[in-house]
């Protein structure tokens, strides 16, 4: 397992944030990922800087580790940096490295595009360290309920994405047993040419599918042992409610919205 | 092979919010030959331990000596293959590890792994599927037309066709009926001794380290809590049940007659038989000392 | 009153036209608020029962009928209300990503109202000691803490029987605890029929009856005292007695008279006791 890399991962606590709905986050983000583009001058970047950093603090996890969460992310941002370095040609001189000139518009609009390539990943990366799967699949059965109407199975998309996030913690236990169970009949899958290492893949393979295949035959047996015939004339459990700190937070973010574009040049 | 360990910690995703200490401070050391229980309630360490055995995982702090081989947090060794082809380990429903089309390829995976010739492999074939007691005739059919116990079987032999010189298992016996679990017990014990091995054996059955073990080591919370005879750390009752472990019933019950009849036995390792014939020559001496 | 709840009729049961027959003309019975035990060896039809009564599977041959009504296609969503079951594997019968949602899942299946729900879980976790982790994810649960959930599950749709299809064969030590203490518990509360498939003997001491199983076919059908008497018989068909009963046996077999077969030690102290005091 990649500890260094949070992205997809959720850090329980009790925190404003944590406890929005999982709509109110959804919509929010999607309008950020469009106004973030209409920025364009120091207050309006300082101003969405300041609303993903503040929003990040009120998640109550500690911002070194969302930062160093990030850190292959931030090869990409420095990465985008310095191509815009290079092949920017805007303004005038600043100054020259190994006899290459590199411009001021290509420093401005290099760390605007990296500035916006970052709070992008912050602020989406917010959602799921936020807000657990189980949610965002609720959050997305209750957006596309719409399309019940055009007979697009929503019922059947929520419950298969509610068991593979349930399943994939077994599984990935379940392909780590296996490959430790191979590793220990002297299967490589770390070193040796790419040949023998992609055939290495298969004594993990086939036994994880067999598996998966037997769970998931087990499962069915269960779930119809439990009375599962299919969506109609379900209740549900969970239920997502609008509550008064939603409002608050649209409203908050309605707000920043506004001022973006009092605040662009 | 001896083995032991040397202060050992091993971490689980140190220096993030998910950290977990496994096991701390651990030592002891086992010499050659010897049948080792490892016991201890779930989540005590006791795989954690096991798979510093071949080298899986490697320690966080301290040092592992397998035989001539080390591990240390510093340094990852080289030869690890070598080590893997000594240690064999059988790990907890080891058929989920089968994949090949027939039984034989399966068994020949590891041998073939560890550079085994053709002929060698054929032979260790032939020696193994006596030694998990399978019909030869099965070598050509599939793992997957097998039933559950003869499956464990053909897996088990895909092990023991590497040739190790340690066994390490873990609760082989997890699933089977009584008298599969009894099989395949009396199995381990006789290669144990046919082959002399080092055996390494985690199990939840205290019946089976009593039996088969000539050394214990009880774990807690990743750190030793005891360890010596099974006849011995087995009379330990109360400490035992501090950690959520039960004893043996053959002692259980001589506890018992002690303490409601007065009459004190002693567990040597007696059959049923004798000690049913020990109990009825105590019980008839005419002790009325109530 | 004593009515039979689940009845067996010379039922045969294979998997497949070339697989040989699991189950071979069995016929049993079994009572509202009965515990009983089915024991026997690896395949020898015991889950297959099981499968059975809740109509997961169909017989062959002859008649199974729960509550009254013939297992067939039209009654087995109806049987399904009162036959509540509980499997071996405990990762495979979590269908839920919390405790409470898994729970939920059987009410939701019946179009049980939300306020309903809320109580209904709440009271069935409560029944098996799992209210502190109601918002836990299943893998951070122990499996004895599933199949505690999972009989949580069950009561919350409260069932008329429950059975344990080899629900502790998975299980450390402490989890199978876990589960004979909450079964006991459950089925002292509510008014239950329990069948307990299972092959370690150890858990057939408070059974009210037994039903041996070998080879797909009804073997001895007895109490437990019965059934621990036979130390022979049992061991030929890949069964074994408990270690306490092996002693008894053993010291009757050297002329300690053994009247009353023990189920624990504290019978057979008492049977010591009684040889000892008449020396």
């Amino acid at each position: 397992m990649n500890n260094a890399l949070i992205i997809g991962q959720y850090v329980p606590s009790n925190s404003f944030i944590h406890r929005l709905d999982p709509r109110t986050k959804i919509v929010i983000i999607f309008f950020f990922v469009i106004f973030v583009f209409f920025a364009n001058s120091v207050a309006s970047y300082g101003l969405l800087t300041l609303f993903s950093i503040s929003s990040a603090l009120a998640t109550k996890i500690k911002l070194s580790f969302i930062i160093k969460g990030l850190t292959p992310v931030w090869i990409l941002i420095i990465f985008t940096f310095i191509l815009h370095l290079i092949v920017t040609k805007e303004g005038e001189v600043l100054f020259e490295v190994f006899s290459y000139p590199i411009f001021s518009g290509a420093v401005i609009l290099g760390a605007a595009i990296a500035l916006r390539f970052f709070l992008l990943i912050l602020v989406t990366s917010l959602l799921t360290l936020t807000t657990t799967p189980i949610e965002i699949t609720d959050a997305i059965e209750h957006i596309l309920q719409p399309l019940n109407r055009i007979k697009f199975p929503v019922h059947e998309l929520a419950l298969m994405m509610s068991i593979s996030l349930r399943f994939i913690p077994t599984l990935m236990q379940e392909t780590e047993k296996i490959s430790k169970a191979q590793a220990s009949r002297g299967v490589d899958f770390k070193t040796g040419p790419m040949k023998d290492r992609i055939q290495a893949i298969v004594p993990l393979l086939v036994p994880l599918f067999i598996s998966a295949f037997k769970r998931a035959e087990e499962l069915a047996m269960a779930m119809e042992a439990r009375g599962y015939q299919g969506g109609d004339g379900r209740t549900k459990l969970r239920e997502l409610k609008i509550e008064r700190r939603d409002w608050l937070t649209f409203f908050g973010f309605a707000l920043v919205i506004l001022s973006l574009f009092l605040t662009r040049s | 092979m001896e083995i032991s360990f040397k202060n050992v910690d091993y971490t689980y995703q140190p220096n993030t919010p998910f950290e977990h200490k496994a096991i701390r401070n651990l030592s002891f050391k086992v010499a050659s030959g010897t049948f080792v229980a490892i016991v201890g309630h779930t989540g005590s360490g006791k795989s954690t331990v096991i798979q510093h055995l071949n080298g899986l995982l490697t320690p966080t702090y301290g040092e592992v000596s397998i035989g001539d081989y080390k591990l240390t947090p510093e340094k990852k060794i080289k030869n690890i293959k070598d080590l893997r082809k000594r240690v064999g380990v059988v790990f907890q429903y080891p058929e989920h590890q089968l994949f090949e089309e027939t039984i034989e390829k399966d068994i020949a995976f590891g041998p073939k792994n560890f550079g085994a010739n053709e002929e060698a492999i054929k032979e260790r074939i032939i020696e193994v599927m006596q030694s998990v007691n399978l019909p030869e005739q099965l070598l050509t059919r599939s793992p997957f037309d097998l039933s559950g116990g003869q499956m464990r079987r053909a897996a088990i032999a895909g092990v023991l066709a590497v040739d190790p010189e340690v066994l390490v298992l873990d609760e082989p016996t997890a699933g089977l009926d009584p008298r599969g679990q009894r099989d395949m017990m009396e199995m381990f014990y006789r290669l144990h001794h046919s082959k002399k091995l080092t055996t390494f054996l985690v199990t939840h059955s205290m019946e089976d380290a009593l039996e088969y073990a000539d050394h214990v080591i009880v774990l807690d919370k990743g750190t030793k809590f005891m360890e010596g005879k099974p006849s011995e750390v087995f009379l330990r009752q109360k400490e035992l049940n501090e950690v959520q472990l039960d004893i043996p019933e053959v002692i259980k019950i001589l506890f018992k007659v002690k303490e409601k009849l007065g009459i004190s036995l002693s567990y040597k390792g007696q059959s049923t038989y004798d000690l049913a014939c020990e109990l009825k020559a105590a019980l008839g001496g005419g002790s009325t000392n109530e | 009153m004593k009515k039979v709840f689940i009845a067996f009729r010379n039922v045969s049961f294979r998997y497949g036209e070339e697989y040989p027959w699991a189950l071979k003309n069995i016929s049993f019975e079994i009572f509202s608020d009965e515990w009983i035990a089915i024991i026997g060896h690896n395949g020898s039809g015991k889950s297959t029962i099981a499968k059975l009564i809740n109509g997961l599977l169909l017989p062959q041959e002859g008649e199974i009928i729960v509550d009254g009504m013939p297992v067939n296609e039209e009654t087995i969503w109806d049987i399904r209300k009162s036959v509540g079951m509980v499997f071996q594997n405990p990762d495979n019968q979590f269908v839920g990503t919390t405790v409470r949602d898994d729970v939920a899942f059987g009410l939701e299946n019946r179009g049980i109202a939300r306020e309903e729900m809320i109580q209904r879980i709440n009271d069935s976790l409560d029944a098996v000691g799992m209210t502190d982790y109601i918002l836990h994810e299943p893998h951070r649960l122990s499996g004895g803490q599933k199949q505690r959930v999972a009989i949580a599950s069950i009561l919350a749709i409260s069932p008329e029987v429950i059975i344990l299809d080899e629900a502790t064969a998975m299980l450390d030590p402490k989890g199978r605890h876990e589960i004979m203490n909450t079964v006991n518990e459950v089925k002292n509360k509510h008014h239950l029929a329990l069948v307990a498939i299972t092959h370690d003997l150890n858990e057939i001491t408070q059974a009210d009856r037994v039903i041996v199983m070998s080879e797909g076919e009804v073997w001895l059908e007895s109490n437990p005292r019965d059934v621990f008497s036979r130390k022979e018989e049992l061991q030929q068909i890949g069964l074994d007695i408990p270690f306490i009963a092996k002693l008894a046996d053993d010291l009757s077999s050297i002329g300690v008279p053994i009247k009353n077969q023990p189920l624990n030690h504290e019978e057979l102290l008492i049977e010591l006791w009684k040889y000892h005091s008449k020396m």
